[in-house]
């Protein structure tokens, strides 16, 4: 009999994902630190005429963007004369599943079937869950998602308890899981029991889905406004959402847009502490991830991910999650758009930043997400309430995350905070070494990382020297 | 209460012991088990607590404590919370209100 233990398994793991994804992704490593990130996404990947074609199948994609009006006109109130841009919203709630992720299953989930899986398995207790549960419904293949739910108590997030109904409303199976990062454990006993995909959010199939949105944003923007829109802002949480994003507004050739993420603040709660996990209001786009998978993106389920955002990132800012809440209700009261808080972390990131622009300006949030019972702000809010989080109206800036939540008391103390995006860069070149323990670099590792970071050989060299590194 | 074979029940089992879990771990979470759930038709009469095995919707066997037939989902929009109607006011009050009517 197979040794199950937590540790043979582990040792298991690059055997179990190898027949679990279908890629070799030794073939794409380099000697040194660096990999072929270009040659990974061209070759295992699908062109975009390709993904068009395999989400339009399923109906995935050509969600409409609104221009939210009465937000613009709220912003300029408390804008400098001639600030304000406009502010606009691609409302990818409209997906088959009610989220963006829609378009990361459709072409994994069609890629499994492909490939002759029988089935396909995700770890996600967020829209990614749902959203391949709905593309194996339709495409006739058997679905396992793997969340984590709940605390040692037994009491589970509104939202992921939710998002497991959608799930089985889907078809799926949904194991659930209480705190802990050995879900990947289990999750990898899984696909060897099953044979079944591994239909990871970080695959270069998975990521490639979301090109689609930021080449038809940028479509659709040209279309309708006569040009791309000066910047997009995207909710950071595994860094799939910006990349793809990015990566499709480069295929559609908006190379001025400037691209923003925007992450909750939950600096001071550990993800994987069971005393805290609910005590956080927000289960993604926050900084929780946001922060790590920028910084190391492999990280993820597979050995590596195509989710590396900060060769795309020009600016990083967190926004408080009582803010986004703020936003979730404005966008409802003022827009008459009732949509789930997750998307609106862009959101309040965005209205914030539309202040400094011109109010020529275009600025767009490139998501939204579906709501319902669990998925509200309303039972988020109860919830946070019942487990002894404050709520009241004041300043966000005095907020503690897992302590308060901190309603704007008026719209204009909603701040977009900066990361600082060269310490940020550094991290990305420190984790890349440490990850392979390297003590030398070469050229070739060089150039990777000056891609990795989004930078130029003199900062990468100049980080390099103060690691100690040599080359 | 008792669970009929066939009927579709909730299970749970403890995956990793307190002393089995990972060392990259929390302090905090290390003093509790890994524990699971998950939902499937039942193979035999059994009561609640009883150890079962159940076939889940996708045809996979698991084991584990029967802890719920035919479960249901409880969660809802959570108690009122009387901030949020503010919100909607006061924006409304700052857009259309008074006589700074600008649109």
């Amino acid at each position: 009999m197979k040794d199950n233990s937590y540790n043979a398994v582990m040792s298991r793991k690059n055997e179990i994902m190898k027949n679990a994804i279908g890629i070799d992704y030794s073939t794409f490593e380099n000697e040194g630190i660096s990999f072929e990130y270009e040659r990974m996404m061209r070759e295992t990947g699908y062109t975009l005429e390709e993904m068009q074609k395999i989400q339009g199948e399923t109906g995935v994609g050509n969600t409409p963007i609104f221009e939210l009006r009465n937000m613009t006109a709220l912003a300029r109130k408390y804008s400098e004369p001639g600030k304000g841009a406009r502010i606009f919203i691609k409302d990818e709630g409209g997906n088959p599943s009610g989220s963006f992720k829609a378009r990361r299953a459709a072409n994994a989930v069609y890629h499994a079937k492909k490939l002759g899986y029988k089935g396909v398995i995700a770890a996600t207790s967020g829209n990614y869950g749902a959203a391949v549960a709905s593309q194996a419904a339709m495409q006739g293949l058997k679905c396992i998602i793997v969340q984590e739910t709940y605390d040692s108590k037994g009491m589970g997030q509104p939202e992921i308890v939710e998002k497991a109904r959608k799930c089985e409303a889907y078809g799926a199976e949904v194991m659930q899981l209480s705190v802990g990062p050995e879900l990947f454990y289990e999750f990898l006993l899984l696909l060897e029991e099953t044979g079944y995909f591994n239909a990871s959010l970080y695959t270069p199939f998975g990521i490639a889905g979301v090109e689609t949105l930021g080449y038809e944003l940028s479509m659709q923007m040209r279309e309708k406004y006569g040009k791309d829109p000066d910047v997009v802002v995207c909710t950071n949480a595994g860094g799939g959402n910006l990349t793809g994003t990015a990566r499709g507004l480069i295929k559609a050739g908006a190379t001025d847009t400037q691209v923003v993420a925007a992450s909750v603040d939950l600096s001071g709660l550990h993800m994987a502490s069971d005393s805290q996990f609910n005590r956080k209001s927000f289960t993604t786009g926050h900084t929780g991830f946001g922060i790590p998978f920028s910084t190391y993106p492999d990280r993820s389920d597979v050995p590596r991910s195509a989710a590396r955002p900060m060769r795309y990132m020009d600016r990083y800012v967190t926004v408080t999650q009582g803010e986004v809440f703020y936003m979730t209700e404005a966008l409802a009261q003022i827009e008459g758009l009732e949509r789930g808080p997750a998307g609106n972390t862009a959101l309040a990131a965005a209205f914030s930043i539309a202040r400094e622009m011109d109010q020529d300006q275009m600025i767009i949030v490139q998501e939204t997400e579906y709501t319902g019972a669990g998925k509200h702000i309303q039972p988020q809010l109860s919830f946070a309430r019942d487990n002894g989080i404050e709520i009241f109206f004041g300043n966000p800036v005095d907020q503690v995350p897992g302590v308060n939540i901190i309603l704007p008391k008026t719209p204009d103390l909603i701040k977009a905070i900066d990361l600082d995006m060269t310490k940020t860069r550094k991290s990305v070149v420190k984790n890349a070494i440490n990850a392979d323990q390297a003590t030398r670099v070469n050229e070739q590792d060089i150039q990777f990382l000056v891609a990795e970071t989004k930078t130029d050989r003199t900062f990468v060299t100049e980080t390099l020297k103060e690691l100690g590194i040599e080359f | 209460m008792n669970a009929k074979k066939g009927e579709w029940v909730k299970i749970y089992r403890v995956i990793l012991k307190p002393e089995e879990r990972a060392p990259q771990v929390p302090d905090d979470t290390k003093l509790v088990p890994l524990e699971m759930w998950v939902k499937g038709f039942i193979t035999a009469d059994a009561e609640l607590g009883d150890i079962v095995e159940v076939k889940t919707i996708t045809g996979r066997m698991e084991s584990g404590k029967l802890v719920e037939i035919n479960p249901t989902y409880t969660h809802s929009f959570g108690n009122f919370v009387p901030e949020l109607l503010q919100i909607g006011l006061d924006l409304k009050e700052i857009l259309f209100g008074g006589d700074s009517v600008e649109r």
